[in-house]
């Protein structure tokens, strides 16, 4: 096997799937067997300028309204049903930066994991999608997210689940997702994970002062497909920073385990308990 | 006379189908306060779903992009299905246990139990966005089995057809089937096995559902154990609600009811109570390690604290101890009290755990609108009279008839 397998596995390992669970799941073993690696998007928040260009590009791609609002450091600008990403601009010690939010595309994404219909789905390529001819609306991948990220069209009797895809009808025919593509400052890097961790490390490296010395994303919510560097403090760009480093579908784990072990010893143990209880009828009713 | 035709005419010798159609014509009074509120809001409900599946969700409900899941999922299904729970408790006292004094309200519990799995089920698809979909993690086109969703909605239906058997043999007695019924009689401690495994774990499951969204509910309603919190306080919900709803019946249905079950009544519910205690007792101490284990008392000095504390001691403790008392004292009165200080408690802990506490930190917090409040009503009402139509006619309440006895 290939540096690139142990690599991977390397990356799953750090970010505690199989540590903290104590038992030993990769996540997605069927991605860990191919040699494909996920692709993920870099954001460097020192080289955005503010200017949309992705926002616009976002839009038209996926025939989305045009944005309407300007980054402004006194509105938190929110993705919803009717916009997959938003930059806003945050006044921070470093005075006014720019950050881009949008879905993380987790390496093993919760609204995956809670998708009962696998309607969501992270794709081989690294983007996490959303299929409408599965899902059932129940919105479980909604409360399951957590970044608030899948949005649900409240106002439609035909109602889908918005999100960014990472543009995977592009990415799986070889392209670049639109809003990299359009960026003109490149503060939006697409790549593979490893590519683009390495990417960010040697620019933290060679520009010391620069930059925070963190890769949001690189262990976040088990490591997510979107990697941050930034000149400050994640919190300031309105980062949760107190989301734990492992999965979040880990936390359902040892629920889904205990499953079908409840279902062995259950009825074994309920007709041990009814045989064993049968004759005790008679003695029951003199002693009530 | 041929078989199929001794099954036809099993009902004193009249036709099924024109039985079945004598059966459907209304009975009673009809201007009794309960109709009197029930069917204007039922009424209006039925308006309200034609709306929402006209317009979408968003036209009746004031869910939002943060708070995904409101009041039909945090009432009617999370709530609802811990008073359903009495169903599975009874059965195994009884079929399992072979604790035959409480044999007499087993059909009424099992027949509220499947009713309210019916209508959750309802609640469930008015709050889905594609309900169309529904199949899909049901017939093998898209398993989702890394999902506790999808584990859940299995458990339903599995649960939901296990019920209806459970009953079936009371249906049987009302056509009047008697081979029908002795077949289905002979499937009850299979179905009752399986029930009761369907039912621990998706009693739980509904817990884990929320395992994922970590850092969205308030720390004092977050917890990894929140599947055996949820399975445990189950077990003295349903039990709670049998005893409540076994006294409203008692006044309502009392001529169903024979004299000799009457009196019976009492000690049912009596003993009913010690297993409450018992089990609010270990939920109780769960609920303690966990706060301590946690270390949560920072959060213990807020509003939402004081709520905790309000939930925690007026309706899990205060109600425990009113158990306990009442069962040594023979208090039936007090142990009704309880029973619904208890019933109390479980709406509060549920709702805190699915939409008080969910996102409370959010700038706009979610307030159901008064649309989702008449949908909610309106799906517990229409159960409650379904529920009134089987026991006015079928064999619940009543004495089996003679041939049928065990
Ligand atoms: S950020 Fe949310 S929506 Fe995006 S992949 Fe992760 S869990 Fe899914
Ligand atoms: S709303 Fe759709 S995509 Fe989300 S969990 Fe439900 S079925 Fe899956």
């Amino acid at each position: 096997m290939s540096i690139n397998r142990r690599n991977f596995f390397k990356v799953l390992g750090v970010t505690g799937v199989s540590l903290t669970t104590g038992t030993a799941i990769a996540s997605r073993p069927e991605a860990g067997e191919s040699e494909t690696e996920f692709c993920g998007i870099l954001y460097d928040s020192t080289r955005c300028i503010g200017c949309q260009s992705c926002e616009y590009a976002c839009a038209e791609t996926h025939g989305l309204p045009e944005p309407t609002e300007f980054p402004d450091p006194a509105v938190v600008r929110k993705t919803d049903e009717t916009r997959r990403m938003v930059i806003n601009a945050v006044t921070t010690d470093d005075g006014e930066i720019y950050v881009k939010k949008q879905c993380m595309h987790c390496n093993d994404p919760a609204c995956g994991a809670a998708c009962l219909t696998k309607a969501i789905l992270k794709t081989e390529e690294g983007p996490v999608i959303w299929r409408s001819r599965k899902c059932m609306g129940c919105r479980y991948c909604m409360v399951s997210c957590p970044y608030d990220m899948p949005k649900f069209e409240y106002h439609s009797a035909n109602p889908k689940i918005e999100k960014c895809d990472m543009c995977f009808d592009r990415v799986k025919e070889g392209g670049i997702p639109a809003c990299a593509e359009s960026c003109p400052a490149e503060a939006l890097t697409f790549g593979t994970r490893r590519e683009l961790i390495a990417e960010a490390r040697k620019r933290i490296h060679d520009n010391p002062g620069q930059y925070v010395d963190h890769i949001y994303g690189e262990h976040e919510a088990g490591g997510t497909g979107y990697l941050y560097i930034s000149p400050v403090p994640f919190e300031q760009l309105g980062f949760d920073t107190s989301l734990q480093k492992s999965s979040y579908p880990a936390l359902t784990k040892e629920f889904l385990y205990a499953v079908p072990a409840v279902f062995v010893l259950w009825p074994a143990m309920l007709l041990g308990l009814q045989q064993a209880t049968k004759n005790n009828n008679k003695n029951d009713h003199q002693n009530e | 006379m041929s078989k199929s035709q001794a099954l036809y005419r099993d009902n004193d010798g009249q036709p099924v189908i024109k039985f079945i159609l004598s059966e459907l014509k209304p009975r009673g009074k009809w201007l009794t306060p309960f109709n009197i509120i029930s069917i204007p809001v039922m009424l209006a409900g039925l308006v309200i779903i034609i709306f929402r599946f006209w317009y979408g969700i968003g036209a009746v409900s004031n869910v939002t992009q943060e708070v995904p899941w409101g009041l039909w999922k945090g009432f009617n299904v999370v709530t609802g299905v811990a008073f359903a729970g009495g169903a599975y408790v009874l059965t195994f006292m009884v079929y399992i246990l072979n604790m035959k004094q409480y044999h007499s309200i087993v059909r009424v519990t099992v027949l509220n139990g499947f009713l309210s799995y019916l209508f959750y089920a309802g609640a469930l698809i008015l709050d889905l966005g594609r309900p169309w979909n529904i199949v899909n993690p049901l017939i093998g086109n898209s398993f989702g089995v890394s999902s506790v969703l999808f584990l859940v909605a299995w458990h339903f239906v599995l649960y939901m057809i296990a019920q209806l058997i459970e009953f079936s043999p009371v249906i049987a007695e009302w056509l009047g089937a008697k081979r029908m019924r002795k077949i289905l009689a002979g499937m009850t401690v299979g179905t009752v096995i399986l029930g009761i495994t369907l039912s621990t774990l998706h009693q739980s499951g509904l817990g884990a559902l929320f395992l994922m969204a970590k850092e969205k509910i308030h720390p004092l309603w977050y917890n990894e154990f929140i599947p055996i919190l949820f399975f445990v306080s189950s077990i003295f919900a349903g039990l709670s609600m049998v005893i409540f709803e076994g006294s409203i019946s008692q006044r309502v249905f009392f001529n169903h009811i024979s004299e000799k079950n009457l009196q019976a009544r009492n000690n049912i519910v009596h003993g009913l109570s010690k297993v409450c205690a018992v089990a609010m007792f270990a939920y109780f101490t769960l609920q303690l390690l966990v706060f301590l284990h946690g270390k949560r008392w920072d959060y213990l000095d807020t509003p939402l604290g004081y709520w905790y504390l309000t939930e925690m001691l007026g309706f899990v403790l205060l109600p425990m101890i009113l158990f306990f008392v009442s069962y040594r004292k023979m208090n039936i009165n007090h142990i009704k009290v309880a029973a619904i200080l208890t019933i109390i408690g479980i709406i509060m802990n549920r709702l805190n755990v699915s939409i008080i506490g969910y996102r409370w930190d959010a700038a706009v917090r979610y307030v159901p609108s008064w649309m989702e409040v008449v949908v909610a009503l309106t799906v517990v009402f229409t159960q409650i009279w379904i529920f009134r139509y089987i026991i006015t006619r079928l064999p619940v309440l009543r004495d089996p008839p003679d041939w049928a006895k065990e």
